[in-house]
Parts: structure tokens; C-alpha cells; sequence
């Protein structure tokens, strides 16, 4: 080998450091065919579809929501005629915290960081006049997501579409929300519960229905490194599968519907060879671990977002590029779906043009570069399977730490993926302080006189909006059947019945999302977390 | 003596890589810190604020709601006499909220990107200046 031509030290966004050069020699344990295998084939980390995007292209789902519910309506049916795929709604913080805009909590962030939804009635706004049954409708939902999803299915109801054939996906995943975004409300094992039900329940009565979102995303924009993301997801997942189990679930009838939530951050080759690996643990967990047979059990199937802590509130226009590039490592990765974020959204939200511009950045990849021509077109290259088996070896290392404590939610209950997280994260900051990590506009080629930005500005009268329309709903209501069937949920939460069904009765009844969460409060109380720095 | 700062997350609002970095980032520099832990009222950061006997306060705010929390804890820290300490926000702010936010008192508005140093040494500066003004207050 040729001596090094610098004393410098590279490394990945992740501190991962790497060569100079790849060889044959850094892939000479690697099989074709027990660690690759053609797209379609196991352990698939060469892609789930012997097609590739052939066959179809990723859905663009732009993740959206802020005001009232008209106001997203409106924002929706503007991306779906602008050739959007796929629904996916932002909730504001009163919705994901389960408070109505009343309660003291939500004063000021009604309809603020998404939209609100308080009500059955508010879900039937959000979607007057679209055809839940022709689209497919993601939401970033929670602690909660039990309510937010009952309200949906009675929506279809309406609608006349038929759960049986009604496709999307809630998040529904708690885990890591107490290990990084932090908006959970009951304790951990209660949660758990709660996430259990759905699975048993869309296993019976929605069946194409994907129950659960396993979120790497928050994980990632909370500080974790690309092997700390795909560790603790993973290990979510397996978590996630174990508890379905122990509840009695057959593996092949729910672990096919669990969906996973990639972030993809602007380290090109470290992030689609992360999108590899995923694939490949996954297939193998489920298949060595769990004794799954059923391949769509094997199959990990990922939504990915570009990553929103990259955004810079400075040069906003730069982000456009940020995020095209970090678009390009996700379809190279193999994403089965993709939100593209906003030039302005470390601003704001974003407004209808940005929002516009972000969906035709997926566009021009998908229609104008070529690059979904070919499945899997990076692999094999030495670099990318160099690094996939990296990631690999890097997360099956956190798996057994974890398993060690005796599973993730004894892991987050003594902080471990909480601390290693925090820990990247300030590592990261200093790197930036020294410079010795470079954001353009940021840390290095700043300008002083930036022009301002229009952005959207969402003021009060949302939350106004939504105070005066609880009102007129508690007085129209029949509000002796919300009571019996609030009863009825904290009795079935005191003992071991599925909730989804109390819930809906809740839901058709127009019980808010504030009350349906005071019930299970009043028997689960509520998480508080240890603060720590 | 060791500044002191109280470092809350107020609001709703989980996102807390904000608030713990720079949390480490002031203890790093050699402040006393805080940090009140997530979904704090006003009334609440308050109350720690003066429990701790705080020089700062340190506000971590991107969910939007900083026009209803803000005025809020300037209202409480009139009422309780501790109009002394020193109110700095981080987050998502947009521009126009800015001279409101200064009108209520509020200097320290500190946007995405901001390098940590710039908020110590602000911090640093302001504290510098308030224990120089009591020093001359303290004269015959």
C-alpha cells in the first residue's frame, strides 16, 4: 500500500473515520450471496423488489399541517394536485400531547407546529372532499395515535371506503419518543399497551393497514450518529416484535405491517449504505431471532425525511441543495417513500411555495436523472458494502448491550440510548465551535447582509378558532354517551381488553382527544422524565 | 462567584438537543446550570428561577408559542421582585417577534446557528455589567 498522502484524519458527519481508498481486499469476507443477494432476494440489502423503482416509483408523501383544519385541508388538496402521492399530517403539540386547546398546556401552540385536531369533527374536516380510500395517509402520531386513528377509520366509514382495503400508516411508535423527541404522556409499559392493541386489532380488522412507524428519524435529529439511529431503531423494532409476541400475536401476522422512519443526513455514502445495512439486519433478526417465515415479515420497508436539523436559518436557498442531495442517498438507498423538507424550515413552516419546491425536488430526481433506472446501482462498490457491514457490525455491538439490561424499555428506563445520544450530540456542536466541521453559511463562507425572508407566520386566531368550535361541540353533543363510553375505556384500561374498540365508541360518540387521554391518565398517570444534562 | 442559570423548556414542545447542549456548553464555560427538565409553566420556571437564586434565565422556545410564554414569565418575575434576572430566549423566533420580545425586556435572542460562545460571552457581558451597577449602587 501506498503511504498515505496526508496526516489528516477524514471522517463521516458520524466521526466514523475513513480511507483513503477502497479495494477489494476491504470487501474480502463479504458473499455475494449470504450478504447481498439480488434485489427481492434475502437478506435484501440489495432492495426489496426485484424491480427497483421500475416497477414503481417511492410515494411523495410531504409531511403537512398547521392552523385549523381547513387550513390544512386547503394546503392538502393543493399537493395532491401539485402530484403528491400520499397524505402524511403534522398534528400541533396540543393533539400529540392529548389536550384539548383548553387545557392550560396549550395555550399559545394550538395549530402552531401542525395542525389541531381535537375531535372526530376536526378529522372529518381535515378530510372533506378527499377519497380516503384512493390515497394512502400517513400520521405522525404518538401517544395518542390510538384516538387520532380511531377518528380516521370512522372518516372512512363516512366515506364509505372499507377498512379492509384502507392503506397508510400511523407512527404509534413511544420508544423513541422517550429516547429522543420526548412527547410521551403514559409510562412506558403502558404505552407499550397500548401499541399492542393496535397490532392485534389491524391484524383482524384492517389488514393492510401499516400499525407502526418504527422512527429512526427523531432518534437521528436529536444528536444520535447514522450507527447510533439504525441501532436504536432497529432495536426498537425487536422490541416492538417481542412485546407483540408476549401479548400472544403470531409473528407473520403483524411484524409484515411494521413500517420503519428513516432520517437521511448529508453524509451521501455513510447514509445509503445505512439504508443497506437496515434492510439486512432486519431480514435476519426476524428470520434467526424470531423464526418469522412469512418473507414480508423479512422485508424492511422505510419512509425516509431529509434531515431538518441540517436546514440553516441562514442562506435559507442553500437547503435546496442540502436537500436534493440528501433525496438522492435515500432513493439510492432504496426508500419506499420520501418527504423532501423546506427551504424554510428552520424559519418557519413551510410556506406553499417552499413547500412545492420541496416536492418538485423529488420530481426532477425521479423523472430527470436516471438514477431509478437500475435497482441497487451502488452496490458493490467497494466503499458503499465496505461501510453497509460497518453499520452492521456497529448495531449488532449496541444489540447486545441492550439486550444485556434485558431490552430496550429497561435501556431508556436507566437513560442509556438518551446519554449516548446526548453525548454525539454535544460532540457534534464542539466539532462546529472548532470549526473543524464546516457548515457553509454557518461556520464558514457567511454573508452579513442577508435579505429577509417571507415565511409563514401563524398567528393566534387557530387556536381562537378551535376554543370557540370545543365549545359549540360540548354543547351539542350528546354528552351523557361520551361519559359511559370514557367509562367504558377506563375499565378496559384497568384490565387486559383491546382499547381500540373503546376508543372508537369514544370517537363516534365525539369525545375529545383532551378527555379520551384524561381516561387512561386517571388509570396509567403520566411519565416524568429524570432531567438530565 | 459562578453565574447562575436556569435553563427551561417551556411549552408543550419535547425537542430538547437545544437546550441540554447548551446547557453543557455554559457549565463548560463555568456557570452554575440548572436545567428544569421538559413542559414547564411559566409559573413553574419562575419559581425555580428564584429558588435557585438564578442571575439567568435561559428559555429553549421552537414551538412557536414564545409570544405567550415570554411576556408571561417577565409578567411573574415583575410580581415576584426579580426583575434583576437576566431573561435570554433560544430557538425558533421568527424576525417580527423580535423588537417585541426586546420591548418586554428580552435582549438575548439567540436564532439557529448561533455559536455557543456568542451566548457565554453575551451572558458573560450582561452579568458583568449588572454586578458593576449594584457595586455603584451599593456606594454612600
Amino acid at each position: 500500500m501506498p503511504p498515505p498522502t496526508t496526516d489528516r484524519v477524514f471522517e463521516t458527519v458520524s466521526g466514523r473515520v475513513v480511507d483513503e481508498l477502497y479495494t477489494k481486499e476491504s470487501i474480502s469476507t463479504l458473499s455475494y450471496e449470504r450478504d447481498l443477494a439480488d434485489p427481492g432476494q434475502f437478506p435484501y440489502t440489495r432492495g426489496i423488489h426485484p424491480t427497483g423503482y421500475r416497477g414503481k416509483l417511492w410515494t411523495m408523501r410531504q409531511f403537512a399541517g398547521f392552523g385549523t383544519p381547513e387550513d390544512t385541508n386547503e394546503r392538502y388538496k393543493g399537493l395532491l394536485k401539485a402530484g403528491g402521492t400520499g397524505l402524511s399530517v403534522a398534528f400541533d403539540l396540543p393533539t400529540l400531547m392529548g389536550r384539548d386547546p383548553d387545557h392550560e398546556l396549550s395555550r399559545g401552540e394550538v395549530g402552531k407546529c401542525g395542525v389541531n385536531v381535537t375531535s372526530l369533527a376536526d378529522m372529518e374536516t381535515l378530510f372533506d372532499g378527499i377519497d380516503v380510500g384512493a390515497i394512502t395517509t400517513s400520521m405522525t402520531i404518538n401517544s395518542p395515535a390510538s384516538m387520532l386513528f380511531a377518528m380516521y377509520l370512522v372518516v372512512a366509514e363516512k366515506h364509505g371506503a372499507d377498512w379492509g382495503s384502507l392503506s397508510g400508516t400511523i407512527q404509534n411508535d413511544i420508544l423513541k419518543e422517550f429516547i429522543a423527541q420526548k412527547e410521551f404522556i403514559y409510562p412506558p409499559r403502558e404505552s407499550m399497551r397500548l401499541i399492542t392493541d393496535v397490532f392485534g386489532f389491524c391484524a383482524d380488522k384492517v389488514p393492510k393497514w401499516n400499525t407502526i412507524s418504527v422512527s429512526g428519524y427523531h432518534i437521528r435529529e436529536a444528536g444520535a450518529t447514522a450507527a447510533q439511529e439504525l441501532a436504536f431503531t432497529l432495536r426498537d423494532g425487536i422490541e416492538y416484535v417481542q412485546y407483540g409476541v408476549d401479548a400472544g400475536l403470531d409473528v407473520d401476522t403483524f411484524v409484515p405491517r411494521i413500517s420503519f422512519f428513516f432520517n437521511s443526513h448529508s453524509d451521501f455514502f455513510e447514509e445509503l449504505a445505512k439504508f443497506r445495512a437496515a434492510r439486512r439486519i432486519w431480514a435476519r433478526v426476524m428470520r434467526e431471532r424470531f423464526g418469522a417465515k412469512n418473507p414480508r415479515s423479512w422485508q424492511l420497508r422505510f419512509h425516509t425525511q431529509t434531515a431538518g436539523v441540517t436546514l440553516t436559518a441562514q442562506q435559507p436557498y442553500n437547503n435546496v441543495v442540502r436537500t436534493a442531495l440528501q433525496a438522492m442517498a435515500a432513493v439510492l438507498g432504496g426508500t419506499q417513500s420520501l418527504h423532501t423538507n423546506a427551504l424554510d424550515e428552520a424559519l418557519a413552516l413551510p410556506t406553499a411555495e417552499a413547500a412545492t419546491l420541496a416536492l418538485r425536488t423529488q420530481q426532477i430526481i425521479a423523472h430527470e436523472t436516471g438514477v431509478t433506472d437500475v435497482v441497487d446501482p451502488l452496490g458493490g462498490s467497494y466503499f458503499v458494502e465496505r461501510l453497509t457491514s460497518e453499520l452492521e457490525a456497529e448495531t449488532l455491538g449496541y444489540f447486545a448491550r441492550i439486550d444485556t439490561m434485558g431490552g430496550m424499555v429497561e435501556a431508556i428506563e436507566r437513560g442509556y440510548p438518551q446519554r449516548e445520544i446526548a453525548e454525539s450530540a454535544y460532540r457534534f456542536q464542539q466539532a462546529l465551535e472548532r470549526r473543524e466541521r464546516i457548515i457553509v453559511g454557518v461556520n464558514d463562507f457567511v454573508t452579513d447582509d442577508e435579505p429577509p425572508m417571507g415565511i409563514l407566520y401563524i398567528d393566534e386566531s387557530a387556536g381562537e378558532t378551535q376554543l370557540a368550535k370545543l365549545a359549540v361541540l360540548r354543547q351539542r353533543r350528546d354528552n351523557g354517551q361520551v361519559a359511559r363510553t370514557l367509562d367504558a375505556l377506563r375499565q378496559g384500561a384497568r384490565g387486559t381488553a383491546n382499547t381500540m374498540p373503546l376508543i372508537l365508541d369514544a370517537v363516534r360518540a365525539y369525545a375529545t382527544i383532551g378527555e379520551m387521554c384524561d381516561a387512561l391518565r386517571d388509570v396509567w398517570g403520566e411519565y416524568v422524565e429524570d432531567a438530565v444534562i | 462567584m459562578a453565574i447562575r442559570v436556569v435553563i427551561a423548556k417551556p411549552g408543550l414542545d419535547g425537542h430538547d438537543r437545544g437546550a441540554k447542549v447548551i446547557a453543557r456548553a455554559l457549565r463548560d464555560a463555568g456557570m452554575e446550570v440548572i436545567y428544569t427538565g421538559l413542559r414547564q409553566t411559566p409559573e413553574q420556571i419562575v419559581s425555580a428561577a428564584l429558588q435557585e437564586d438564578a442571575d439567568v434565565i435561559g428559555l429553549s422556545i421552537l414551538s412557536g408559542a414564545h409570544m405567550h410564554i415570554c411576556p408571561r414569565v417577565m409578567e411573574l418575575l415583575r410580581e415576584q421582585r426579580l426583575d434583576d434576572v437576566q431573561v435570554v430566549v433560544g430557538g425558533i423566533i421568527p424576525d417580527v417577534d423580535i423588537p417585541k420580545l426586546n420591548a418586554i425586556g428580552i435582549t438575548g435572542i439567540f436564532l439557529p446557528g448561533t455559536p455557543m460562545h456568542e451566548i457565554v460571552d453575551f451572558i458573560t457581558r450582561q452579568a458583568r455589567r449588572r454586578a458593576g451597577l449594584e457595586g455603584a449602587g451599593a456606594k454612600p
